[in-house]
């Protein structure tokens, strides 16, 4: 299971990365970045680095030679000579490190202006990001768009500069948004709005997670940022913006049968392909998309989750409108297919234990019947 | 006019009280009783020592719980809530539990023997404020069976040591847990603010004659400035308390954001108190390491007035820097400079110390005890802090670093590595003095090699998973990050320091009982508690002693070349 | 032999150390200030951020009456001071008297006062910010007067008992330290509460 895991990481590593030759060692590896605050940070960090260095090696070497050089030698007991101190040694040690920190300062002041300041173009995507325990929210205002932990942007090149600035502000306690390829952290906080942005210059699947200890699932609070292609972001966009209401009218999505019969059911559990859309929605001990529609919006599912162009409109948990255009559920802790779906709506406990959505204690065909109404919502 | 003398044991004659006290022979109960009512600034400074021992065993254990559970990814030892309980336990404990209690122990055993006096300015309140310490430790565990009583779970706090709010508030934290940890640590601050009180009195009123300020050792002067940002730093703490119970309690709205409170205002509370508490922590082992390098360089410390002025100056540029912690919650850029320049600062006068240290090994003769084998882990492990604690200060910087595994690892380097290296010592250096027996030096560099290994291989690798991109106060990670090699060999070191540590709560265990005779002077020392008896009798100085200079008894040794004349 | 002369000390007839009870309450009240700043921060930062009413200009009445006997107390405690100094326990119990009677009658100012916030105008601590601020800051200050009386109290006992003389006068002094203090924080308190933030 373990190593099966492992593999899928490499193989998914290796294609999140295919732009990229040089391995990085981690896929949030602050030393690799991409977009243009995490750059300058990365720069700042090795000038940094060149002068603690510099300093630690001196002082070591000192150190490392005077234990060598005045070591107690066998036998001799005389005291050695006493000296208590020299004015001119402590201005000479005074002075060098506040010429240091003077050079350290004016760096890093030069980067803090350069990033935090640094204007808004008017052809920037904003998003607006809203922390949860133990989820995120994004909305895409211009767009009439919501989406949740999978955040998509634009990629930023020489012909089309589109930088992503976020704003960001919490339900409930704090967050910290973290990507550490794309750019520093930045908190969410309720009751404030705070603004972060980048730039990401390759295309790609960046991955980060919450960095501001916000309760028990603060550790599976997990992101992803898909930096697309401008023509593959605006398909993106286009694809969001419909809702159930229009897919209903065509009748299409919701006629789509379950296509993973689950073992173990019933042999009497009628077979769910062809037929007419009206028996089966009125079946209910079908394994079907309609069915699974009926029980999720009889249920309180829908007093936490959205489904846009439904009567469901929850705002408490992820808006599942478009959950099948998304890659993992769960803050990003797990893929987003059948079974692990099917193991979700069971019970939440199994994959995230101190998750604040409940297992609803629903049977086991109930369980099957909404996993398949999910799987429609593309 | 009489003669100013110190009297030198072993020299002089009626330097000692002869006459032996009958030895105390009573019960148990008794002997119990004798400690639990004692007012002697040594007796409350061993039981300082010995709580904070205790609570160290406690939140080691958690740290190895903690290193368990990350040893692999998705690791499923320890459930999430557990997890939370433990590192909120490991770090409120370490810090407040540990860190705090055992310098005050030492403050209390050392400051009058080496100013000369007979006991602290107010002894009753001296011990007040240990029982009150020690109460808030009692009531910090309770909460394991407390609040929801055995039925199960139990309700230790598991918001972290820094308590963020609204996490705190009662809609996110129902129950009791986190009113545990505010009383507690409220009821600690009580403690801790009765002690900084005492030292201060105790310096400035009770030194022997001719002991004037600028011819104390160092670790008075040390003390006296960690006293004085106890006072200033404390209060913002007790006060951030306060408020969290009314919010709890009463229905306040501090920091309840729903009704308009602010979670950035806890933040700065918290950290207003939460640097300089660094500092608290931090400027004690400095003082050890004042009075121990010079020792076994066997030359008087390198600029005692720079090292005094250092001192100060840390303290005072270490109130000013606080929202370093905080330069990812949304500062302007304006704020995030003027945090960085003014932690930068902290790095001058921690400088001057550093080389002053260095400068007093130079030209010395150097004695590798394990006391002294400590301290040069500790110079060496010092340096290290300070510089990651330089690149933290960048705060463009910071804003990757920042609650990662690097600030992790920059801080146990500067709690373990530093200030715990130090504590060490100072058990070797001064165990003979408290108890009248030698800890045994075979047993000794077998704790320093196994620490030593254990730290760096704990510590050197994990600013690399902080760099991998590791968030801290998490209880588990993806297998596909990139961080489990490091998490591995992280908590390998982590049960190699756990040995160490048995093999010195053995050697104090041995040497207590079996270890050799220590005698007054075992390290041919020059500060005043090396003039009497070990363990001193319990009015310290059988003749209140005189001095003249700043090393008391280098003079008496040396009468040739003392160092009075020189001053 | 046996003992080693050291150098000379000139100061050594002016060996003086400062009053371990002075230094203690000056510490003290450092540690106090640390606390008071923490809580008059709160109040300015949260003033005029309430999400309803009451404000503090529609039901803060600026206690002139409450003021001046609080301050006035810290004279009067002076003047206990400097009796005890000259052996009057006479006039010392005199002053003393007034300057707890001073006190309570704040005291008691405090409690009409909120007595008619909670009960007229309902504004408790669960109201608003403001009454959140208000009610910790003021009561904080209010706790420390009845922690000061208490102590003013036993003094008194003890002083109409006839067991307070001359030589107590060192510690009579550091207890109006405390007091001192005391009045000095209600000039901070009143200017934050009823002047700026009124």
């Amino acid at each position: 299971m373990r190593s099966s895991r492992r593999a899928a990481f490499w193989a998914f590593l290796l294609s999140a990365n295919a732009v990229r030759a040089e391995p990085i060692l981690s896929p949030t590896n602050i030393f690799a970045p991409v977009s243009t605050p995490a750059h300058e940070v990365h720069s700042l960090s090795l000038f940094v680095l060149t002068i603690t260095g510099g300093i630690f090696f001196t002082l070591s070497a000192l150190l490392i030679y005077a234990l060598v050089r005045f070591r107690s030698r066998p036998g001799d007991t005389a005291e050695p000579p006493q000296i208590f101190g020299s004015t001119q040694i402590e201005l000479a040690w005074t002075i060098i490190p506040v010429l240091l920190i003077t050079m350290l300062f004016l760096g890093t002041a030069r980067v803090i202006f350069a990033v935090e300041d640094a204007p808004k173009p008017k052809a920037a995507l904003e998003v607006v990001a809203i922390g949860h325990q133990f989820w995120w929210e994004f909305r895409y205002p211009h767009y009439n768009v919501v989406t949740a932990n999978e955040l998509h942007v634009p990629v930023s090149s020489a012909q089309s500069y589109r930088p992503t600035f976020l704003k960001l502000t919490s339900a409930d306690v704090m967050h910290s948004f973290w990507v550490p390829r794309l750019a520093g952290k930045t908190d969410l906080l309720p009751n404030r709005v705070n603004e972060m942005w980048f730039d990401p210059q390759v295309v790609g699947l960046y991955l980060g997670q919450c960095a501001q200890f916000c309760g028990p699932e603060h550790g599976k609070m997990l992101l992803r940022v898909y930096v697309d292609t401008p023509a593959a972001f605006d398909a993106w966009i286009r694809a969001q913006q419909t809702t159930h209401a229009d897919a209903k009218g065509a009748n299409a999505a919701l006629s789509v049968p379950n296509p993973n019969p689950v073992a173990g059911f019933p042999v009497n559990t009628p077979p769910t392909l062809g037929g007419t859309n009206g028996d089966l929605a009125n079946n209910s001990q079908a394994i079907t998309a309609p069915a699974g529609q009926q029980v999720f919006e009889h249920q309180a599912c829908i007093n936490c989750h959205t489904v846009a162009g439904t009567v469901a409109n929850g705002r408490y948990g992820p808006d599942l409108t478009h959950l099948m255009s998304r890659d993992t559920i769960a803050a990003g802790i797990a893929k987003n297919d059948h079974d692990h779906l099917l193991r979700w709506i069971t019970d939440p406990n199994d994959l995230k234990p101190a998750s604040l959505m409940p297992a609803m204690h629903l049977t086991d065909r109930q369980n099957e019947q909404i996993t398949a109404y999910l799987l429609t919502l593309r | 006019m009489a003669t100013p003398t110190i009297p030198i044991p072993d020299h002089v004659e009626g330097a000692f009280d002869e006459t032996q006290p009958p030895k105390f022979r009573g019960t148990y109960l008794e002997k119990v009783h004798g400690w639990v009512v004692t007012v002697d600034h040594k007796k409350i400074g061993l039981m300082y020592i010995s709580y904070a021992l205790i609570f160290l065993l406690v939140a080691g254990a958690e740290a190895l719980a903690i290193r368990v559970q990350l040893a692999r990814p998705e690791n499923t030892a320890i459930s999430p809530l557990v997890y939370n309980r433990i590192f909120t336990m490991h770090g409120t404990t370490m810090v407040f539990l540990v860190g705090m209690p055992i310098l005050f122990g030492f403050g209390n055993y050392l400051i009058p023997l080496m100013i000369g006096a007979r006991d602290m300015a107010f002894p009753r309140l001296n011990a007040f404020s240990f029982w009150i310490s020690a109460f808030a430790g009692i009531l910090l565990y309770y909460s394991f069976i407390g609040g929801l009583g055995l039925s199960g779970t139990g309700t230790a706090p598991d918001v972290g040591w820094f308590a963020y709010a609204p996490l705190t508030e009662k809609p996110f934290s129902p129950g009791h847990t986190v009113d545990y940890w505010a009383v507690s640590l409220l009821a600690n601050g009580i403690g801790s603010i009765g002690t900084a009180i005492n030292i201060i009195a105790t310096i400035f009123s009770m030194r022997c004659k001719g002991m004037t300020l600028f011819r104390m050792p160092l670790l008075p002067w040390v003390y006296l400035t960690m006293s004085g940002l106890v006072l200033v730093a404390i209060g913002p703490l007790t006060a951030a308390q306060v408020m969290l119970l009314v919010d709890r309690y009463l229905g306040g709205h501090f920091f309840d954001t729903q009704m308009g409170g602010s979670s950035i205002l806890w933040a700065h509370f918290f950290w207003i108190f939460g640097h300089p508490e660094v500092y608290i922590l931090v400027l004690p082992a400095f003082a050890f390491a004042n009075e121990i390098i010079p020792v076994f360089s066997r030359k008087a410390i390198f600029g005692y007035p720079a090292m005094v002025a250092a001192t100060v100056g840390i303290g005072f540029i270490s109130l000013g820097v606080w929202a370093h912690h905080m330069f990812t919650i949304g500062m302007t850029s304006f704020g995030n400079a003027f945090f960085t320049l003014s932690t930068m600062l902290v790095s001058i006068p921690t400088g001057i110390k550093t080389f002053n240290w260095l400068a007093t090994l130079w030209g010395g003769k150097i004695r590798f005890t394990t006391a002294m084998l400590f301290s040069v882990g500790f110079l060496f492990q010092w340096l290290i802090a300070g510089l990651t604690g330089i690149m933290l200060s960048v705060s463009a910087w910071d804003w990757q670093l920042h609650n990662s595994y690097f600030v992790v690892a920059h801080f146990h380097y500067v709690l373990v590595g530093g200030i715990l290296f130090m504590i060490f010592a100072a058990i070797y250096y001064w165990f003979p003095k408290m108890t009248g027996r030698m800890l045994n030096e075979r047993l000794g560099k077998w704790h320093f090699w196994l620490m030593l290994v254990g730290f760096h291989l704990t510590f050197d690798l994990m600013h690399v998973p902080g760099v991998l991109g590791m968030p801290r106060q998490i209880y588990t990670y993806q297998a596909d990050r990139g961080w489990t090699v490091w998490n591995e060999f992280i908590s390998l070191g982590g049960f190699i320091q756990g040995a160490a540590v048995l093999v010195l709560v053995y050697n104090m265990v041995h040497s207590y009982f079996r270890g050799a005779v220590a005698g007054p002077d075992p390290w041919d020392g020059w500060t005043l508690e090396w003039s009497t008896a070990s363990p001193p009798p319990d009015y310290n100085f059988a003749v209140e002693p005189v001095v003249a200079s700043r090393r008391p008894l280098w003079d008496l040794k040396h009468p040739e070349d003392p160092d009075s004349a020189v001053e | 032999m046996g003992t080693v002369p050291l150098q000379h000390l000139q100061d050594e007839a002016a060996w003086q150390l400062p009053s371990r009870g002075r230094v203690g309450m000056y510490a003290l009240i450092v540690a106090e200030t640390a606390v008071f700043t923490i809580f008059v921060v709160a109040y300015l930062y949260y003033l005029g951020r309430d999400q309803w009413g009451p404000t503090p200009k529609q039901v803060l009445e600026l206690p002139i009456f409450n003021t001046v006997c609080l301050l006035s107390s810290s004279l009067f405690i002076w003047l206990a001071e400097r009796a005890i100094e000259h052996d009057n326990v006479k006039r010392f119990s005199l002053w003393w008297g007034i300057t707890f009677l001073l006190g309570a009658i704040f005291l008691a100012g405090t409690a009409r006062e909120w007595y008619k916030l909670i009960v007229h105008d309902h504004l408790t601590v669960r109201t608003n910010l403001f009454g959140t601020t208000f009610y910790s800051l003021v009561g904080l200050h209010a706790t420390h007067v009845i922690v000061g009386l208490f102590l003013l109290a036993v003094v008194l006992a003890l002083a109409l008992t006839g067991r307070i003389g001359q030589k107590h006068s060192e510690r009579i002094q550091v207890l109006a330290l405390y007091w001192h203090f005391v009045d000095a924080v209600w000039v901070v308190v009143f200017t934050v509460v009823y002047v700026v933030g009124r």
